[in-house]
């Protein structure tokens, strides 16, 4: 919903703060995950993350989430896709060149950075989507990654993986 | 007809072998291509865009051309601009190129995917082409076919970066090994008058991270904005790391002035350019003086390294805007002596 994406926005280093928490508390049922399998709960898991980021951001299901570097503004809601900031019609008034009723989602990502922990993130490259993730919970995958980074850690073997970014 | 890749008789590949036998250079992956010894060479480049035609006679292409003959040194080949169908940027670089002319062959994102451009970029290479300019691409709503599938499977700045990976880690995007890269120069579009000023050059940075050597902007009618952004360009050091070409172009008439201003997102006409547009007895030549003398005003600014030169409907009037303006002469004296 355009009105709740805005607020989402304004309210981004609240949200950021919230997910960090949320995102523990995930990491801490991990071993439950385990035991009922990661697969087995794809799907329900995804049907609840589509509706609350739905409901919140206009979440696409990139599966791929990058909202804790655009300021909570997804770039999925751009028409053209734009992953890496916003493209040269961007209206004087901030507004976008295809949807002129729209917000550029990259102004928006704009006002959102400067509320969050990295606010520099917003600068870093984004690789091309991978297609085949499209509908898979973003949730589950960062929790999964971030077990498995600190369980490496544990073993000291630090650089293996990179945290990965997601709300 | 029939078009079965096998036929030899078929006219297309017919057409192919001859762009190769006349390729200066057949075999890719040596040298450097002329617009990037031009840029190097200190020398300013002027660059023209040429609009490819709604016709599958290569004689239209070679007509389009032949008003830029010696007058610039590179031609970009739109790839379906302002989301409308014309003969694609593969082909109509790939005839230039085969005249020895310099195409700069444009890929938007908006048409194919990663397999799709991969591929093109390693055909394009192979027929002789050297330089690729990535652009995102206009939306499918303002062209020809709106109920088009808009692709945009890639963005400009992956696609650098893609075809960078191509060229400098002989890869494909999926880390699959290539035998001979292609040997590309790369650019990508910019816009100094966008807003918010916050984006303009950090979204040049990232580009030129991504892999961008040289840069074509978005047209400029207004010079006092260009000066503040190359001052912003210059201070991060991005003009030593990327050749900026300046867009411009002829204005029509005052009409069209403002039109551009209101319509065209990304474009910002100064006031006292609509005035004289305004005032001019003969609007369309005083839409080409003023061409002349922005890129006499550009030429001066610290950083630019040419023109791009942008004139729709206006082509056959490049030459002489070129030879008005002076920067060739004089870069030809310089390039003598």
């Amino acid at each position: 919903m355009y009105v709740l994406r805005n607020w989402s926005v304004r309210n981004a280093g609240t949200l950021e703060w919230f997910y960090s928490g949320f995102s523990r508390t995930l990491v801490f049922a991990d071993p439950l995950f385990r035991l009922i399998g990661y697969e087995r709960l794809e799907r329900p898991v995804a049907a609840i993350e589509a509706s609350v980021k739905g409901l919140l951001f206009d979440c696409r299901m990139c599966g791929q989430c990058i909202l804790s570097k655009t300021g909570m503004s997804c770039s999925m809601n751009c028409p053209k896709s734009l992953r890496n900031g916003p493209c040269g019609g961007v209206r004087p008034n901030g507004m976008c060149e295809v949807k002129p009723e729209m917000r550029c989602v990259w102004v928006a990502a704009l006002d959102g950075a400067v509320q969050m922990s990295n606010p520099n993130a917003i600068n870093s490259i984004n690789p091309p989507l991978d297609r085949s993730m499209e509908g898979r919970s973003s949730w589950l995958r960062e929790t999964r990654e971030t077990v498995e980074v600190e369980t490496l850690h544990c073993l000291g073997d630090v650089n293996h993986s990179e945290k990965g970014e997601t709300v | 007809m029939n078009v079965h890749p096998a036929a030899s008789s078929d006219p297309g590949l017919a057409l192919d072998r001859t762009a190769v036998q006349n390729t200066e250079r057949p075999v890719p992956n040596t040298g450097m291509g002329r617009l990037e010894s031009v840029l190097k060479s200190g020398r300013f480049a002027v660059t023209a865009e040429l609009a490819p035609p709604d016709s599958a006679d290569p004689q239209d292409v070679f007509d389009r051309a032949a008003v830029f003959e010696g007058c610039v040194d590179a031609i970009n080949a739109t790839d379906g601009s302002g989301a409308n169908v014309h003969m694609s940027s593969v082909a109509v670089s790939a005839l230039l190129k085969a005249r020895g002319q310099t195409p700069v062959m444009q890929i938007s994102c908006r048409d194919r995917n990663r397999i799709a451009i991969q591929g093109d970029a390693l055909g394009a290479a192979a027929l002789g082409i050297e330089n690729i300019l990535c652009i995102s691409g206009d939306g499918v709503q303002v062209g020809d076919h709106p109920g088009a599938k808009p692709v945009f499977d890639l963005g400009s700045i992956s696609l650098l970066e893609t075809l960078r990976k191509m060229r400098d880690e002989k890869q494909f995007l999926s880390g699959r090994p290539l035998t001979t890269p292609p040997r590309l120069f790369l650019g990508a579009a910019a816009n100094p008058f966008m807003t918010p000023r916050d984006f303009r050059v950090r979204r040049l940075k990232l580009k030129v991270d991504a892999g961008a050597q040289f840069i074509q902007t978005q047209y400029c009618f207004d010079v006092d904005i260009l000066r503040s952004f190359m001052a912003d360009v210059c201070s991060q050091r991005l003009d030593e790391r990327a050749y900026i070409l300046v867009g411009i172009g002829p204005l029509a008439s005052a009409k069209s002035a403002r039109w551009i201003r209101s319509h065209v997102p990304g474009v910002h006409v100064s006031e006292e350019i609509v005035n004289r547009m305004e005032r001019a007895e003969k609007p369309a030549e005083e839409g080409r003086r003023i061409c002349v003398e922005l890129i006499q005003q550009i030429r001066e600014i610290p950083g630019v390294a040419g023109v791009h030169i942008m004139a729709a409907r206006q082509e056959r009037h490049v030459a002489d805007i070129v030879r008005k303006s002076g920067v060739r002469v004089d870069s030809r004296a310089q390039s003598e002596t």
